[in-house]
């Protein structure tokens, strides 16, 4: 489903990714971890298409397209949502409105008529129920005025109306309570299927304890620095990331 | 990769004025200039009585010794008075039509380009029009159920004729001649507009709407517009404006002047969107406008919202006289401004009776090289006790290039008064972009809907049909269309 090789970005002409190499295959799970600075939200950033990062080598394919190639609304459309680790204020603008309006653009990208209000409505509110927040948020400015959690789910919402091919979770687990972790883990487990990808960007183990990856990637320095299974998740979290980055360097 | 402000730059670039063409239509047009021999054939024309010639004589006398304003913060080419010409009526018009048959099918054409053919707006939301093509009335629809009503919707030149009493009671007793520069130069050269005359205890049974046109080749416009609530009655009046393209800059300087008698109720609304000029700054309108309202009787309220988006300069300020006690002010704006557009823009709100109120809504979008200012004055005479003023003024900026100002003034003479003020400016975030073209928008719909957002405390304030064009003048469907 996606490609990077060789993977170099950088920022204001510093190096923040220096060579990254991953596949993910159809229906797997990855969990990308790391220290802070390591290059995971720049990761996130420029798989989605965020603006202000060169990308300086290397290539990223996304079922045969070169994603980079692509606008973000075109890799959007193309089935990849990126969660936010910040969601955005949009005031004024109806959450139920912002996310009609996408939902239409990935419809219409697949070629499929707009979808009609009250099934839209329908669906909004289930999505609004699973992730236990009030109704009334539909109508209510896009993340304005929301909790730090109540946004972080709000992104879940998003995920769970558009259904993506590959979704990345850019550090939607911190700022979560328990309960509200659970519920995302839950919005997540739900969309797991043999065809639904996910890129769970990480600082800690306990997200995992609720939705099991496939594979677990230390990044450090911009690099992958060790892949393994759930299992290596809990080794970091005892022994921290000086075990591996240390091993790197 | 691009910055997505320099993408956003090129689109607002690209953003072509939509109505941009222009009818041929032969003129019955005066030589450019301007003398007294020119008010007498403008009165002559259009058979006025000798009160109204005087009326007018005497407005070119104040306006002689008048110079332009300038303290806006504006940059107003030098205008040559002498070179505009003062009267264009369509030939076609020698004999008025009386039935949608008899009128111009080019003039009907004109109106389907503009997306408003008769027809339509018949069958729709039971609308009165009352077509300004240049400056005469060519048709006037739904008169008849207005008139059941009691309601008087015309031409003021028509109403001239038919209600000499009213016209001769009010004109010019919110705007005098000798209010401004250009209010004076209207009153002495008006050639048309509407009037309106809501008898007592009256609820228009529809919303009154006037599409202005400007055509001719350097025909000024000077429409003169007066609507008169009386005593316990209510009307929704909506103005909408549109421009064909061209270079020449023409000037338009209408006078709107509104009353209302004890517990009436007036609510004015616009939707102007006249040629700003082109990328560069060449051509489009000048639009310097006195536009006033006076609750002239007790309890009554007057509302102005207006969303101003076109125009090369823009100088107006839809004010309030909130003379009777209790009586309410009511200011909503949207404007937005792009490539070298200069708007001032903004308010008065003079609270003369006692337990007045005023609510001021300002918002501004300035985009391209654009500069914007809001002026708004709030003044509390002494004797209105208990006035009370709440102002809010948010300003968007897009790209590096514009600017937007706030001049908010407060002349205060009564302890009792509460005046409250907020201001914001922000920014169209690149960080608001992204998220919605995460979300597989364009860019385009992103900035549309960012700015709706924006704007979403005035457009509600519209009637239905004027905020569905809004939402189209800014390229995007409403809020609330979901459920």
């Amino acid at each position: 489903m996606l490609e990077i090789k060789n993977l170099h970005a950088s920022v204001d002409d510093k190096a923040i990714l220096n060579g990254i190499d991953l596949t993910i295959g159809a229906g797997e799970v990855h969990a990308v971890m790391g220290p802070n600075g390591s290059g995971k939200s720049t990761l996130g950033g420029v798989l989605s298409g965020r603006p202000g990062y060169t990308i300086t080598d290397g290539s990223v394919t996304f079922n045969g397209q070169d994603l980079l190639d692509m606008e973000p609304e075109e890799r959007a459309v193309a089935g990849l949502f990126l969660g936010f680790q910040y969601p955005v204020e949009i005031p004024g603008v109806s959450n139920a409105y912002f996310m009609k309006a996408a939902v239409n653009a990935w419809r219409a990208a697949r070629g499929e008529p707009e979808i009609d209000a009250m099934g839209f409505l329908s669906d909004i509110r289930k999505a609004m129920e699973a992730m236990e927040l009030p109704t009334d948020m539909i109508h209510r400015g896009v993340n304005e005025g929301f909790s730090g959690g109540e946004k972080k789910r709000n992104e879940i919402v998003q995920m769970l109306l558009l259904k993506p091919a590959l979704a990345i979770l850019d550090e939607t687990d911190s700022g979560l309570d328990i309960d509200a972790l659970k519920l995302v883990s839950q919005g997540i487990n739900a969309l797991r299927s043999a065809e639904r990808s996910f890129v769970l960007i990480t600082h800690y183990q306990r997200l995992l304890d609720y939705v099991k990856p496939d594979h677990v990637h230390v990044l450090a320095g911009g690099r992958i620095v060790r892949s393994g299974d759930e299992e290596l998740a809990r080794e970091l979290e005892a022994r921290g990331y000086g075990w591996v980055t240390g091993e790197a360097a | 990769m691009a910055t997505s402000t320099e993408e956003l730059r090129d689109w607002i670039k690209t953003r072509k004025y939509e109505a941009g063409f222009v009818t041929d239509l032969e003129s019955d047009t005066l030589p450019p200039g301007l003398d007294e021999e020119i008010i007498r054939f403008i009165s002559a024309k259009k058979n006025e009585p000798e009160w109204l010639l005087e009326w007018r004589l005497n407005a070119y006398k104040v306006w002689q010794d008048r110079h332009e304003p300038q303290w806006a913060h504006l940059q107003i080419p030098d205008i040559d008075y002498k070179a505009i010409s003062y009267y264009s009526a369509p030939k076609s018009m020698a004999d008025m039509p009386k039935s949608l048959d008899e009128v111009d099918p080019k003039l009907l054409e004109t109106y389907e380009k503009l997306g408003i053919p008769l027809e339509e707006q018949k069958r729709l939301a039971g609308v009165a029009m009352d077509y300004v093509f240049d400056s005469v009335s060519v048709h006037t629809t739904f008169r008849e159920k207005l008139a059941d009503a009691g309601v008087v919707f015309c031409s003021i030149s028509e109403a001239v004729q038919t209600h000499p009493e009213l016209v001769r009671k009010y004109l010019g007793t919110v705007v005098p001649a000798r209010d401004n520069f250009f209010a004076g130069l209207n009153s002495a050269v008006f050639t048309d507009g509407s009037f309106v005359y809501i008898p007592k205890g009256v609820k228009c049974p529809m919303e009154l709407s006037t599409y202005f046109r400007i055509n001719e080749m350097n025909t000024g416009q000077f429409e003169r517009t007066l609507i008169i609530a009386d005593e316990g009655s209510e009307v929704s009046y909506l103005e909408g404006c549109t421009a064909p393209q061209r270079d020449e800059n023409q000037l338009h300087a209408a006078v709107v002047e509104l009353i209302a008698l004890d517990n009436a109720k007036i609510k004015y609304s616009t939707v102007q969107n006249w040629y700003p000029g082109d990328e560069d700054g060449r051509g489009g309108i000048y639009n310097f406008v006195t536009k006033r309202g006076d609750c002239r009787g007790r309890n009554s309220h007057i509302a102005w919202t207006q969303v101003e988006t076109g125009s090369a300069i823009t100088w107006k300020y839809p004010s309030c006289v909130l003379r009777g006690d209790n009586s309410i002010g009511e200011f909503y704006s949207v404007a937005v401004t792009n490539n070298h557009q200069q708007a001032d823009t903004g308010t008065k709100m003079i609270h003369l009776g006692r337990n007045t109120r005023s609510t001021i809504v300002s918002k501004g979008i300035a985009a391209g090289q654009s500069d914007q200012s809001y002026r708004g004055l709030v003044r509390v005479s002494p004797k209105a006790e208990g006035a009370r003023n709440h102002t809010q003024c948010d300003s968007l900026l897009i790209g590096p290039k514009c600017g937007a100002h706030t001049f908010p003034y407060s002349e205060v003479r009564h302890p009792s008064a509460i005046l409250e003020h907020e201001a914001t400016t922000s920014r169209i975030g690149e960080d608001q972009l992204f998220y919605c073209r995460s979300r597989g928008m364009s860019e385009e719909d992103a900035v549309s809907m960012i700015v709706n957002g924006f704007c979403k405390d005035v457009f509600r304030e519209l009637p239905m049909e004027f905020a569905v064009e809004a939402g189209k003048l800014l390229a995007v469907s409403l809020e609330g269309a979901v459920g």
